[in-house]
């Protein structure tokens, strides 16, 4: 097979284990996520166990990973370059978190939830890639 | 066990199977499992079919689920029409803006002991947190 081809079905196979574990975790219910940013309300703790769950099992694979010179199906590793802690990842997760806090969704459990054909979900899902398109077109030139 | 462990310990699992699924991408791709990543990259048009594959998985998983547990997962979605969309607008546009959203910078990021990945989260914890707050108005 060609390459390209093996990478596209590790990605298909990650993806479907992912949206497994996010529709398994009960986080693709808005109200759920919104309950866990309701800290001073009615906290739902469920999200940190999600997140610990999920940081603890990679945080171990990194062990492994990094003794990889390259990765299996790949030529080489494609890690985040940034380090610097700047204005734009600031002000982005800023609005990034208002977004989440106000729709209780993000990208993974919309995309996820997609099939369950729901209006409100569909709607959140365009109206991201418009913000998407935005930021790609009229300000990341800009920033840069 | 009461209904709560229970779901405390479902949701845990499910984390797990996350954390699985994010550090295989990058032992078999050398990809970072960031949801808003691929998306992005997708609408660019950069390696359209192995990015499409990962988001055609992301439906996928769930359509498993269903066929396993026999049953679809309860949605609440309490926000009105407009705010849905104001709400994806401000997702869409920040996760760009801030190289990452929960998976990205929440799970890979931690993991990888990222201070940038912990500044995006703490500051998208606290702006969700306060968002909810005012929204709930629980102080």
């Amino acid at each position: 097979m060609k390459p390209a081809y093996t990478e596209a079905l590790a990605s298909l196979a990650c993806g479907t284990l992912f949206g497994f574990g996010l529709s398994l975790s009960g986080m693709l219910d808005p109200s759920r996520v919104q309950g866990f940013l309701d800290v001073f309300g009615a906290w739902d703790p469920s999200l940190m166990f999600v997140l610990g769950g999920a940081v603890l099992v990679a945080m171990i694979g990194m062990l492994l990973v990094k003794t990889m010179a390259r990765p299996l199906l790949a030529g080489c590793f494609h890690m985040p370059g940034k380090t610097k802690i700047d204005l734009p990842l600031i002000i982005g997760s800023a609005i990034f978190g208002v977004g989440w806090g106000l729709g209780g969704l993000c990208p993974g459990p919309a995309i996820a939830a997609l099939p369950m054909g729901y209006g409100a979900i569909v709607l959140f899902v365009v109206a991201m890639l418009a913000g998407m398109v935005i930021h790609d077109r009229f300000v990341a030139g800009i920033i840069s | 066990m009461t209904p709560q462990v229970t779901q405390y310990l479902q949701s845990l699992t499910g984390g797990a199977l996350i954390g699985l699924s994010a550090i295989l991408l990058l032992a078999l791709n050398g990809r970072i499992a960031g949801i808003s990543g691929i998306v992005g990259r997708l609408v660019q048009g950069h390696s359209r079919l192995i990015n499409a594959a990962f988001v055609v998985g992301l439906m996928a998983g769930l359509l498993v689920y269903v066929g396993l547990f026999r049953t679809w997962p309860t949605l609440t979605i309490t926000a009105s029409l407009p705010l849905i969309g104001v709400a994806g607008l401000l997702v869409g546009f920040g996760a760009r803006m801030g190289s990452g959203c929960t998976s990205g910078h929440g799970v890979m990021g931690l993991a990888r002991l990222s201070l940038r990945s912990l500044a995006a989260v703490m500051t998208f914890l606290a702006t969700g947190i306060i968002t909810v707050t005012l929204m709930r108005g629980s102080l």
